[in-house]
């Protein structure tokens, strides 16, 4: 097989399969000695799984991988350190409450006797590695006490304590400011010079100018293509990130509009969402996007009265509200279907009839003895009605399709008569044919009458479905665009704050 | 629902009492004196006080919690009921002042776990201690005792041959076993056990459902120091000692999920039970003391390692 000298490694025709999923397909990647190579895609298009396999976390299910010329299998985490491939993760993994060089040299402290650590060497070596970072950071310093910034540098001398020839960044710049931000780009352009190779993964299209070599593009699992970032374009970049074939189908319907239901002025959570104004009318489907931290969730979660807001005012059909609790936007009308089902949306160790009935057990009970008879045929009509399949209503949830499951929920607020809607990525991870049912069941919503606030990072979903687009950024409303006059490259633009 | 999914549903339930049998079984053959009508009778007034703690805990349990309180509890709430009722008063008030008292210390257990945001764990180790001290402070140390023949028929009494303790028991487990499976209260028990989270989502108002569980197993504390006062004839400052690890011991070997989200009152009945006759037929097989504890620890563990075996195996 023919190499070039300088590239360090060399991923091939790569795949990897979860069960029902495949994450990726044919990908084709390399890294050169001394280059900082960017991995760019939309949430879900693959990054974080290719980069996993490269840090021993996930196991690829077939193509090759050659480092240092070498065909090589990596094993788990362990056997890519050894490797010298180092990984940070967007979510830094230190142990707060340890020192900066107790975590450096985590599991490899310098021993006097065996099970004695030499405490002089732990913090003169670890210093060492800090200074040559030029950082001004104490080794003995507790993690804790540390800014974000700090920390990830901490993190960057634990790779090369390791001595990384490979160092992956996950969104490294995600939680920065910018001048943390220069500073890192310089501790950057120092690892290359000394040889390092950098995989850089980042949504901030503006910075990869600044900062790469190379860029290769993933959509949807695929490979795209790779680019020297000199030859390429914030435009083309941005095409290719997102032209894919619209394989699903759309079926919208659109309802005229009729009166308002909710109205949201100037709301604001400290560091969360700010200046956040916008309404919602009868028979409209309200599409929010935005990248993965713009503040989509937390507008959806402040809504519903999950979590508090600072100020601003929150009017639910024509009457403002101080909204206090979900219980409280339950009894208005308002449901929503959380992004993460499993953990926030359903209690999967509970039956299906169970869960739809979570929240409207007032209406089948009296002096607080439940009715099993009505909660078994309110069960047994939404899942006639959803076309919900499934053995049994006394089926735990857990054991449910994804798409079924997604049905148990929307029937949950069925069954509470909500008709303000906040379906929060209402199609993650469940089958095509599961989406098209979900997607005909808000048609049939607003024709009734409902509102749907519909959150998506899937651009198709939002251009497919939505009445209206609003585009988050960095917890404001960048943006608001009609269905007609919204494509993906205006939204992902908007998006991203270019 | 129909018999396959009873089975389905109680079918950890067979098998904890498939193992109350064979350890009943194997008793019979050992000891003639093990299966005679009185000491049946015996092991469920026994058990009775155990059993009846062991139901407050479950609920808790469920909710993903644990209740390290419930003998200090008993025994604050056994010195005031005791001191009102050598005072004179009815029954009835006597009665009341002990489930008053026990049902107070859960509330406030149960306040400072939702409102506080400590972890059980600790804030029942805490009110383990306070009780455990207001119960030595209020008596000054020592034992109360003195009743009258209508307060100690608690224990005493019999209806059609059965004593009053197990009567206690029965009604506590069949409400219990109601309220568990027919009402809010229970349904939200399983909600906030299995994601709370999810349940807060669903417009459950997890902080009022959590400090009532508290609530009840303090209130059902407070009914087994009524039993076991009457059955002494005295409170002692220093009863209950240990009887938190009995209850949850019940509570485990009977199916209840420490993580919470799972578990039946049934199971708890069976696994009271299960503690309850080994002691009395250790007791009766002559077995020393030491051993026995070194015995009952032995059986927690592999009940609850075959129960794990057995789910791991059903998935």
């Amino acid at each position: 097989m023919d190499m070039d000298s300088d590239v360090i490694l060399k991923m091939q025709n790569i795949c990897k399969t979860f069960p029902g999923v495949v994450a990726l397909e044919n990908i084709n990647f390399d890294l050169r000695r001394g280059e900082v190579h960017i991995l760019l895609g939309e949430n879900g298009a693959g990054k974080s799984t290719l980069v996993k396999i490269l840090s021993g976390a996930y196991q690829k299910t077939s193509g090759d991988i050659l480092f240092e010329n070498k065909e090589i299998e990596i094993k788990n985490p362990g056997h890519a350190q050894d490797l010298g491939i180092a990984i940070i993760y967007q979510e830094l993994n230190l142990v707060s409450h340890l020192s900066a060089a107790e975590n450096i040299l985590l599991g490899r402290e310098p021993l006097h006797v065996p099970g004695i650590i030499n405490r002089s060497r732990l913090y003169r070596s670890t210093q060492k590695i800090l200074d040559g970072l030029q950082v001004q950071i104490s080794s003995r310093s507790l993690v804790k006490e540390l800014g974000v910034a700090e920390q990830q540098m901490v993190e960057v001398a634990k790779a090369l304590s390791l001595h990384a020839k490979i160092l992956i960044m996950d969104e490294p710049t995600s939680a920065l400011t910018e001048k943390e931000i220069e500073e890192l780009f310089k501790t950057i352009n120092r690892l290359k010079k000394s040889g390092t190779s950098i995989i850089y993964i980042s949504h901030r299209l503006e910075e990869l100018f600044e900062i790469g070599d190379r860029v290769t593009v993933l959509r949807d699992g695929k490979y795209v293509g790779t680019h020297n970032i000199q030859e390429t374009t914030k435009e083309e970049l941005i095409r290719k990130m997102v032209d894919r074939e619209l394989t699903e189908q759309f079926p919208k319907r659109r309802i005229e509009r009729g009166e308002e239901v909710l109205r949201v002025e100037n709301l604001k959570i400290d560091d969360k969402l700010s200046n956040i104004n916008f309404s919602l009318h009868r028979g409209e489907v309200l599409g929010i996007s935005g990248l993965l931290g713009s503040g989509r969730t937390e507008l959806a979660r402040a809504i519903f009265g999950a979590d508090k807001i600072d100020s601003g005012k929150i009017y639910v059909k024509g009457v403002q509200q101080n909204i206090k609790s979900p219980r409280n936007s339950i009894n208005l009308g308002i449901g929503l279907l959380t992004e993460d089902r499993k953990s926030q949306g359903l209690i999967l160790d509970l039956s299906l009839k169970d869960n739809v009935c979570l929240p409207n057990l007032d209406q089948f009970s009296k002096f607080g003895v439940v009715s099993s008879n009505q909660e078994n045929s309110t069960a047994a009509k939404y899942i006639d009605e959803l076309r919900i399949k499934t053995p049994g209503l006394n089926q735990k949830v857990l054991y449910l399709s994804g798409g079924n499951q997604q049905k148990v929920v929307i029937s949950k607020w069925l069954c509470s008569h909500a008709d303000i809607l906040i379906f929060d990525e209402p199609t993650r991870g469940i089958d095509v044919g599961s989406k098209v049912e979900i997607y005909q069941l808000m048609n049939q919503l607003t024709a009734h009458g409902a509102a749907i606030i519909m959150i998506s990072s899937e651009l198709p979903e939002i251009l497919g479905m939505s009445d209206r687009i609003l585009v988050m950024h960095h917890g404001e409303i960048n943006g608001e665009f009609a269905a007609e006059e919204a494509t993906q490259e205006k939204i992902l633009h908007c998006a991203l704050g270019v | 629902m129909n018999l396959k999914d009873m089975i389905h549903h109680y079918g950890r339930q067979f098998g904890t009492l498939i193992g109350l049998l064979i350890l009943c079984t194997v008793l019979w053959i050992l000891s003639p004196f093990f299966l005679t009508v009185s000491n049946v009778l015996n092991i469920a007034q026994q058990t009775s006080i155990n059993a009846i703690i062991a139901v407050g805990m479950t609920f808790v349990i469920i909710t993903a919690g644990i209740d390290l309180s419930v003998g200090s509890i008993l025994a604050f709430s056994g010195v005031v009921l005791a001191s009102v009722a050598k005072a004179g008063a009815p029954v009835p008030v006597a009665i009341a002042a002990g489930l008053a008292v026990g049902l107070l210390c859960g509330l406030v257990n149960g306040l400072l776990i939702t409102y506080g945001k400590l972890p059980p764990f600790i804030s029942t180790l805490g009110m383990m201690s306070v009780a455990r001290g207001a119960a030595l402070l209020y008596s000054d140390g020592r034992p109360i005792s003195g009743f009258s023949a209508s307060f100690r028929f608690l224990a005493t009494g019999e209806i059609l041959h059965i004593p009053m303790p197990v009567i206690i028991m029965i009604l506590v487990y069949l409400i219990a076993h109601f309220v568990l499976t027919r009402t809010k209260l229970g349904r939200y028990t399983f909600a906030i056990g299995g994601n709370e989270e999810a349940a807060l989502l669903s417009g459950v108002n997890v902080k009022f459902y959590k400090a009532a569980v508290y609530g009840i197993s303090g209130m059902l504390s407070g009914l087994a120091a009524v039993i076991l006062t009457a059955r002494l004839s005295s409170a002692q400052p220093i009863a209950g000692i240990m009887y938190e690890l009995d209850a949850i011991a019940a509570t485990v070997i009977g199916g209840t999920s420490l993580m919470g989200g799972e578990g039946t009152i049934v199971g708890t009945l069976i696994g009271a039970f299960i503690m309850g006759v080994l002691r009395n037929g250790l007791n009766l097989l002559g077995v020393s003391s030491f051993i026995q504890q070194i015995v009952i620890g032995s059986v927690i563990i592999i009940a609850v390692l075959v129960d794990m075996a057995l789910k791991k195996q059903s998935k």
